[in-house]
């Protein structure tokens, strides 16, 4: 046998020496579902969920921690595989309050996908009275405790990814809990948060959600718009979930360059201000007695051009000057240093490229 | 930046230079923490201890305006002890002897005084970053926001050739942009001396090639002014007509009174916004625009990536798309203007006539977009620039002196004020003060000063303090922190009441005019 081959459901497969089972298998296209499960960052093989059969050894075996070896002889679907999973799951769904008519999640949740596809018809145990009550001080992140499933993600995705060491895995056993320092609100004063909302993006259940989220749009009932942040100079690449002509919430691109899956403070949670009250929707003109008056488009345009082709004339082009956005689209920038270059004559064109 | 994004998580050296990422670029930091926590080695050189600086291995804190004398006297000690890269210099780089003359004025120990720190300190950044090749260097506005800002730039570029660190995959000069589409607005030709894709206004043949494009006669070939000559030229009646799209000069522009004064003396103001701001105040028409997601188009990004932006729904009200306004002037102005979106725009016009962008086409822009210089359908986009060789052939060492900030501190306003950006706002929050959430995060302006200068003046931390120039007065909390070394006092301009830029000083880099936002001096004291 080939060095670098394995044995996975039966089939030589071919394998990159490092790779985890998981890996190796995702590959060559055999799913196997995952949890807590977070690229890019150290498994922690918290959640059990990605179990396989490993020919020889005494217990399942975690696929997302387990590195294959030549020779190797796994099944990712077998009986034994396939009960031990929706026992997991069953457990999983009575940890907490998973009632998903009533959560943010439903219908994007690792969860309840999982007990959808292990045939879950009824929930086995009993869940806990009591868990740990919701944080919902701080202005953006909804964070429920009763239906954390201690997968570990945020914590991965915090420390590792973005390496903002706000959240860590506090107490122990039954206890366990997702705390920040000083273990508050993601806003107390101790706090390291910095409301990335990375942990959030990661969250496969209902546990972290955006606050402005709230019943603005299933995830069934959302068109995903791929777009580029408005912010910085990064240019992230953002998903807009938009419902009725309003957008209900921002989510990262995954893979995407640049930003792999991430966001900001800004990024994430600064678009509603489209829909501000306060936003122009009428073209305006200052009257003698220093107030505005509504206008239409013509009255508006007429105005302009008349004005600018009256200070032209008498002035010369000089006269004009613009300064054009550095937030708007290129295309606008363009057309506004062709107005001014083609139709005044002007160069007097800039926009504040430094600030 | 010569290089991208995608190199910052992968460097094994880097270099950040007046830039407080984590709070100004979020998402670039978290590549440079990942690369930290991968094993590579960071070091900050800044005025203020910033964020990054916990992933540092070493914090050189050199002095508010100082920053070419620091980046000499490294370039002192690689040359003479032999740590610069001789083969790329002699085979890619001219004006070394030049520059070598220059930065051999810089011994450590007289850089050492100019920049606060010690000789030491110097000698070690130097050698450490001559210890990893490649490096990569970033900066941003702290130090472009000078009245040496061109300078220091010069100098980044100096020590990154000498160290052979450019045209390479994580290396290069990388200067993060601080606005989505600032590189945009640049490569569009908002500029008074150029057309886009930085075609000269004052070379014939250009001017001939847009006549052509645009079936007009005549263009300009004398460059036009920049901004700040411009809000001048408004305040001396020299300019009449004046015509703002999108900014709000009266809260960005450094001394807001004096700005103010030139908007009110405008014969004909129009603005073009999505909001009412401090500027459009002062107009005589206020022109509604289509947002950010209201209409289709391109941002480009500090790493040259032209990027879709989408619609997602329509504009409020009778807002406009801004491509539209433009061309609805030009057509009462008898100027049939074709392209009738963003799309026609850019695949008609901007590639058609761009060179560097000819091969950028929005059916090419669906996932990742594409890097320029891309001068044709069949080429990928450029990761990194100056590959082997550089655009102008041989890269250029431009020996720079250190010049001091124009105003430095004295007896009676003996504190150096320094702004920038913070991390939940931005510029003059016209888009995150109306977020939600965003204004619970960070409610008003404060004052980052240092204990020290707090306890000499009996300031506690959280009480309103005065904050004095020579060009006014604001009043605002004070935030004492360690971030914060003596003498320095921070503050932002998100804010109206007690914005920054009623206090900095109007004074700009002679070529690039580029306001010194970065220092002026100020005094602070307890409110009487
Ligand atoms: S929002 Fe960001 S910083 Fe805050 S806990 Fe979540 S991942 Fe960490
Ligand atoms: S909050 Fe979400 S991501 Fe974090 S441990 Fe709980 S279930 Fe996992
Ligand atoms: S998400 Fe944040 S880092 Fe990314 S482009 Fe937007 S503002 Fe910049
Ligand atoms: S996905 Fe492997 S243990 Fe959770």
């Amino acid at each position: 046998m080939d060095k670098t081959t394995f044995i996975l459901n039966g089939k030589e497969t071919a394998f990159t020496p490092g790779q985890t089972i998981l890996e190796a298998a995702r590959n060559v296209g055999v799913t196997i579902p995952t949890l807590c499960h977070l690229k890019g960052s150290t498994a922690t093989g918290a959640c059990r969920v990605c179990l396989v059969d490993v020919k020889g050894a005494r217990t399942l075996m975690a696929s997302c921690s387990t590195p294959v070896t030549p020779g190797m002889e796994v099944t990712t679907n077998n009986e034994r595989v396939l009960k031990t999973r929706k026992l997991i799951v069953e457990l999983l769904l009575s940890s907490g309050h998973h009632d998903c008519i009533v959560c943010e999640a439903n219908g994007n949740c690792r969860l309840q996908d999982l007990a959808y596809e292990c045939k879950i018809t009824e929930l086995k145990f009993p869940r806990p009275d009591t868990c740990y009550p919701t944080e919902s001080e701080n202005p953006l992140i909804v964070r429920d405790f009763s239906r954390c499933i201690l997968c570990g993600r945020c914590v991965q995705a915090c420390n590792e990814v973005v390496v903002n060491r706000a959240i860590t895995l506090g107490y122990r056993g039954s206890k366990s809990k997702v705390a920040t320092g000083g273990d508050g609100s993601y806003s107390d004063g101790d706090s390291e948060c910095v409301f990335c909302g990375q942990c959030v993006e990661v969250c496969p259940v209902g546990a972290l959600t955006e606050k402005k989220a709230k019943g603005m749009g299933r995830p069934w009932e959302t068109r995903k718009i791929r777009t580029t942040c408005p912010y910085c100079g990064v240019g992230c690449q953002q998903l807009l979930h938009v419902k009725d002509g309003r957008i209900a919430k921002v989510t990262a691109v995954e893979g995407a360059e640049p930003n792999q899956g991430r966001l900001c403070v800004k990024g994430r949670f600064g678009y509603d201000f489209l829909y501000s009250e306060e936003r122009l929707k009428t073209p305006l003109i200052r009257q003698e007695n220093g107030d505005f008056k509504e206008a239409s488009w013509d009255e508006a345009l007429d105005l302009v051009v008349s004005k600018f082709k009256g200070i032209i004339e008498k002035h010369g082009s000089d006269a004009v000057a613009g300064v054009s956005c550095a937030r708007s689209i290129n295309e606008d920038s363009y057309q506004m240093q062709k107005l001014f270059r083609a139709v005044f004559k002007s160069n007097n064109i800039d926009h504040c490229a430094r600030t | 930046m010569t290089n991208s994004f995608a190199d910052f998580g992968k460097a094994k050296m880097i270099f950040v230079i007046g830039s407080n990422m984590t709070e100004a670029h979020p998402v670039a930091a978290t590549f440079v923490k990942d690369a930290v926590l991968a094993g590579a080695r960071l070091i900050v050189a800044d005025p203020r201890r910033t964020p990054l600086v916990d992933f540092a291995e070493r914090h050189v804190q050199h002095k508010v305006g100082s920053d070419v004398a620091l980046l000499n006297s490294i370039m002192y000690v690689l040359i003479s002890e032999n740590l610069y890269n001789k083969d790329y210099v002699d085979s890619r780089c001219s004006g070394f002897k030049e520059l070598k003359a220059k930065v051999m004025e810089y011994p450590p120990e007289k850089a050492a005084k100019i920049c606060g720190i010690t000789a030491d300190a110097i000698h070690d950044l130097a050698r450490e970053l001559a210890s990893v090749k490649p490096a990569m260097l970033m900066y941003t506005l702290g130090i472009t926001e000078h009245t040496c800002g061109v300078n220091n730039v010069l100098s980044c570029a100096n020590l990154q050739m000498l160290l052979g660190n450019v045209g390479v995959e994580c290396g290069g000069v990388n200067p993060i942009r601080g606005q989505n589409n600032v590189q945009g607005a640049c490569d569009m030709g908002a500029l008074p001396n150029v057309f886009h894709g930085y075609q000269r206004v004052d070379n014939p043949e250009n001017r001939t090639k847009f006549e052509k494009a645009w079936n007009v006669k005549d263009l300009p070939a004398k460059p036009g002014l920049m901004l700040p000559q411009m809000v001048e030229a408004v305040g001396e009646g020299k300019i009449k007509g004046f015509y703002i799209f999108g900014e709000n000069l009266a809260n960005t522009e450094p001394d807001i009174r004096h700005v103010e004064h030139c908007l009110k003396s405008a014969e004909f103001l129009v603005c073009q916004d999505i909001f009412p701001t401090e500027t459009t105040k002062f107009a005589h028409v206020i022109l509604p625009a289509a947002a950010w997601s209201e209409n289709d188009g391109t941002f480009t990004s500090s790493e040259r990536r032209v990027n879709r932006v989408r619609t997602a729904h329509p504009a409020p009200g009778d807002a406009k798309p801004n491509w539209w306004i433009f061309k609805e002037i030009a057509k009462r102005m008898g100027h049939v203007w074709t392209s009738n979106s963003a799309r026609e725009i850019w695949d008609n016009e901007i590639a058609a006539f761009g060179p560097s962008m000819a091969g950028i086409k929005y059916a090419r822009l669906e996932n990742d977009g594409l890097q320029w210089p891309c001068p044709n359908e069949d080429h990928p986009g450029t990761f990194f620039l100056h590959k082997d060789r550089f655009a102008s052939g041989l890269g250029k060492l431009v020996p720079v002196e250190w010049t001091p900030p124009a105003e430095v501190p004295d007896d009676e306003y003996p504190l150096v004020l320094s702004t920038g950006r913070r991390l939940y706002h931005y510029h003059t929050r016209t888009m995150t003060g109306r977020s939600g959430g965003l204004n619970d995060l960070l409610r008003e302006e404060r004052a980052d000063i240092s204990a020290e200068d707090a306890n000499a003046r009996g300031i506690e931390h959280g009480e309103m303090i005065s904050v004095r120039s020579r060009r006014g007065e604001v009043v605002v909390r004070a935030n004492v922190t360690d971030m914060i070394p003596p003498g320095l006092v921070w503050m932002a301009f998100h804010f109206r009441e007690g914005n920054a830029n009623w206090l900095t000083n109007p004074v700009y880099d002679p070529t690039c005019q580029t306001a010194e936002y970065k220092a002026c001096a100020v005094q602070i004291g307890k409110l009487t």
